[in-house]
């Protein structure tokens, strides 16, 4: 995922790597749940690939397991949290937000029930599996869904506040994640993490590299990189909330910088990157801008560092298109 | 308990005022609506432990009305249990209105939002497990289409409840053989219904779907400990109107001026008939 240049500017910057988010998420609802019973994890095969076999061991009566079948674990989920119980339906991202999107969009979102459907191993996370484990469309389908936060965590830390914001968020969640080790960044200058909330990064007035999720840390390694190399002055904006967006941290991005970088593990259709270009265009600002995603094309095979890096949602990558924006006149 | 006479009243009352509501706002599932009367009319004047006192009561019976474009006879019924106001319908399908054509939480009494088909049962068997876990006694009930069994969704549900054991959960399906494109054998065949549910592991029952006393028998608990329940109600689209029973083209249609005022007069005409066998 990381070249030995990548490496070396993490190191210089003292980021420690942390584990996966997945394996971050897994311990968090487990301590939360150990705390109140109310809350319940609903599984579709999915507890091994989840990494809820602990939660599942100590405790039984908090996992209801419902087999291959993901439109009946929305649904069920849906009708658990309707009778009060703090659902967390754990599923594939690939899968959970296509085969079961009427569940989520008529069970949970439009009916209002208490649930945080979260989609595991998202992304390009299962790489070489192919198009069918990818998910590249979630962004798309659920932003254009009302009654529905989304979250997409960039570290352990975000992956963490997210998974307790959500248990106590009392509305339809959707939190979203891959499972490869990653880096935990810096403490932002911030307010601490909330939901709607972005988080700044790295301060800097050239280019705002806005990121969310697994691909923020890339935008960081991108600014350090531009900082040393270019003497380029970058800001890095995590925005954990997908949806609603951090509108003023966008528009003050845009307004105060040079050019605009946004980054996603998606699909460049509807995600992140037009999320970001509508508030910006809609304010009447125009500024050189990029949205950095996976291509609408049929993707590239191979790993999640292959398929990151040949989308350029890399250091070299994000710094190169941020380079190219600032040269183009 | 209100006796069957009472119950066999209401459900005409009940069937004209379904018509009026269509009329009134132009557009309805006539047939659908017809053909499940008289199962809404026992499940919430006999079996449901709900009322509009205890619509916030967590321990409340949940009725989920998988099909929901029969949502016609949802509200009439909840209307006449004093869920709301009957006038409200004045406002169905109508600008800002929560009476939309299909069932949503915006109106007392209704416990999920429902319209795209195949979602009651996974629904209903979060409800019945969620009662279980918390071993709290109450029941769920799901009202499916015999054209909606089509969903897969609904098989996926099917193999959940059976294997939960949750005879606190019953399916009645509203048998009426007719959708939208003609004969449910024939637009997708899902005989042998009963041998099909009994495979899954629930307790079938098939009862004729307009007698009060068997939809009474058969709802009142479950048909088996142990298992979920299935009553399959056979039923007739557009019952209680002779020229809409069993006629496809009523699944969705508004009755001209001439067409309602035959209604009324067959439904007056029963009314008047069971009064008089009353007195």
């Amino acid at each position: 995922m990381y070249s030995p240049a990548a490496k070396a500017v993490a190191e210089k910057l003292g980021l420690k790597m942390g584990r996966a988010n997945l394996e971050e998420f897994a311990d968090t609802l487990l301590t939360l749940a150990k705390a109140d019973r109310n809350i319940l994890a609903v599984t579709s095969d999915s507890r091994g690939s989840g990494k809820l076999g602990p939660f599942g061991q100590a405790l039984p009566k908090q996992i209801v397991e419902v087999g291959i079948a993901e439109q009946n674990l929305v649904g069920i989920a849906a009708g658990l949290g309707s009778c009060g119980k703090n659902v967390f339906a754990v599923s594939p991202a690939c899968f959970l937000t296509a085969r079961s999107l009427e569940q989520v969009k008529n069970d949970i979102c439009y009916s209002d029930h208490p649930v945080t459907i979260v989609g595991i191993s998202a992304g390009v996370s299962y790489g070489a599996l192919g198009t069918t484990h990818h998910s590249l469309h979630d962004f798309a389908v659920l932003r254009a869904i009302n009654n529905l936060t989304i979250v997409v965590p960039a570290d352990n830390f975000e992956t963490r506040e997210a998974v307790k914001a959500a248990a106590a968020h009392d509305q339809p969640v959707y939190l979203r994640f891959g499972k490869a080790a990653i880096y935990t960044l810096p403490a932002a200058d911030t307010a601490p993490f909330a939901f709607g909330q972005a988080r700044v990064l790295r301060q800097g007035n050239d280019v705002a590299f806005i990121g969310t999720g697994e691909t923020v840390i890339h935008c960081l390694l991108a600014a350090a990189h531009l900082e040393t190399t270019a003497g380029l002055h970058c800001r890095v904006i995590s925005l954990p909330t997908l949806k609603p967006l951090d509108v003023s941290a966008v528009l003050a991005a845009a307004r105060e910088c040079r050019a605009v970088v946004t980054a996603e593990e998606h699909m460049i259709n509807g995600g992140l990157g037009e999320a970001v270009a509508g508030v910006i265009a809609q304010a009447g600002i125009g500024k050189r801008f990029k949205i950095a995603g996976i291509a609408d094309e049929y993707t590239a095979t191979g790993s999640q560092a292959d398929i990151f890096r040949h989308y350029g949602l890399t250091m070299e990558g994000l710094s190169a298109a941020a380079a190219g924006l600032l040269q183009r006149s | 308990m209100p006796t069957d006479g009472e119950l066999a009243r209401k459900s005409l009352q009940y069937r004209r005022n379904v018509l009026r509501w269509i009329k009134h706002a132009g557009a309805g599932h006539t047939g659908g609506s017809l053909s499940c009367v008289d199962i809404l009319n026992v499940l919430y004047n006999r079996i449901l432990r709900v009322s509009p006192a205890t619509f916030t009561d967590p321990k409340r019976d949940r009725y989920i009305q998988s099909k929901g474009h029969s949502v016609e006879a949802l509200f009439v019924v909840l209307a006449d249990c004093g869920f709301f106001p009957e006038s409200d319908l004045e406002t169905l399908c109508g600008y800002q209105s929560a009476y939309v054509g299909h069932p949503t939480r915006h109106v007392t009494g209704v416990e999920q939002n429902t319209g795209a088909l195949g979602h009651g049962l996974p629904l209903a068997v979060g409800t019945a497990l969620a009662s279980k876990l918390d071993d709290a006694g109450f029941r769920a009930f799901t009202l499916l289409g015999d054209g909606e069994l089509a969903e897969g969704s609904n098989w996926e549900g099917a193999l959940a409840g059976a294997h939960y054991k949750l005879d606190n959960l019953t399916v009645i399906i509203d048998c009426n053989t007719l959708q939208i494109t003609g004969r449910t054998k024939d637009v997708m065949n899902h005989e042998p219904l009963a041998e099909k549910w009994a495979a899954f592991g629930w307790a079938v029952r098939t009862i004729d779907g307009h007698n009060l006393a068997a939809i009474t028998a058969a709802l009142e608990q479950p048909l088996e400990a142990g298992k979920p329940s299935c009553v399959i109600a056979r039923t007739t689209k557009g019952k209680g109107v002779s020229f809409m029973e069993d006629v496809g083209k009523w699944h969705h249609g508004v009755p001209s001026a001439d067409e309602l005022a035959r209604a009324y007069a067959e439904l007056d005409g029963a009314i008047a008939q069971l009064s008089g066998g009353a007195a």
